[in-house]
């Protein structure tokens, strides 16, 4: 039982909040397009919101490391520099293919748009097939 | 200013649904993608629970004239699948499966103070900047 409630209620919180978003603020909430518009492009008059967004998601770590601090493991048995090379990725990746798990995985597949279904399917798949190589190359041990 | 507490108030329920769902877990994701291996299943229900609610929400929200704090909508209006959609999803996906991180947890993760969600979000930031780099040269149509 445990193992699917709390990931469901977990998700069910996060259609909650994106749903927010679209009807208060009448965005799409995509964590990587708020993290590069707000970090890497020059300043522009429309950026405010996503700091405080940020400051909220730091906020929601902060309440989570004092009432459930099990939600933090630190991550996986690697090397630390495959984060380096996993981050180098995620950042490019997600900013070419214009989204990630949020904006594309939830948002845009909830729309029905073709091209974040194209990409949500894109990337589980190949980090199903990636995952099964990087066990063949030994890197999780 | 509205616009900005409501993003700071759902910013903190986002992180808490993440942090609950398992999402900032590593392993989680890893065993999610796991699937020739031990395959555990069970964030598909996060998936499965954001959508659904979404997919059902969207629809009433969307027969509104206008959000309730802004004069207009902000949705994407791209349809076209293009290359570099696909290309970056598939190094997202490599870059996924090798930290068991995307953006939002990783993020949410900072709050921990853990060395390795923050090498990983460091990492991030600077892939972000190349491709800013890369676009200013070449002006990439995503």
């Amino acid at each position: 039982m445990e193992n699917f409630y709390l990931p469901l209620i977990g998700g069910i919180l996060i259609g909650v909040a994106v749903s927010l978003m679209l009807y208060l603020n009448g965005r799409v909430t995509g964590v990587s397009g708020i993290i590069y518009s707000a970090a890497i492009l020059p300043i522009k008059g429309d950026r405010v919101w996503r700091w405080y967004f940020i400051g909220g998601m730091l906020i929601g770590g902060f309440i989570l490391k004092i009432f459930k601090p099990d939600a933090f493991t630190g991550g996986l048995p690697t090397e630390d520099w495959t984060l380096v090379i996993a981050g180098l990725l995620v950042g490019f990746g997600t900013v070419l293919g214009s989204g990630c798990t949020s904006g594309h995985g939830v948002c845009g597949t909830s729309r029905l748009s073709p091209r974040s279904i194209t990409a949500t399917i894109t990337f589980i798949l190949t980090g199903v097939v990636a995952v099964y190589v990087f066990r063949k190359l030994g890197i999780f041990e | 200013m509205k616009n900005n507490i409501t993003s700071l108030a759902v910013g903190i329920l986002f992180a808490i649904g993440l942090g609950v769902s398992g999402m900032t877990r590593p392993e989680k994701v890893f065993g999610f993608l796991d699937v020739f291996g031990n395959w555990n299943a069970a964030l598909i229900f996060v998936m499965l629970g954001a959508v659904i609610v979404h997919f059902i929400a969207f629809r009433f929200i969307v027969k509104r004239k206008s959000p309730l704090f802004s004069t207009q909508w902000h949705l994407p209006t791209k349809k076209e699948i293009t290359w570099p959609l696909i290309a970056g999803s598939f190094l997202f996906g490599v870059g996924w499966a090798l930290a068991g991180y995307c953006p939002g947890p990783a993020l949410t993760s900072l709050a921990s103070f853990q060395i390795r969600p923050l090498i990983f979000f460091v990492s991030m930031l600077i892939g972000m900047l190349v491709f800013r780099f890369l676009d200013r040269r070449f002006d990439i149509k995503r």
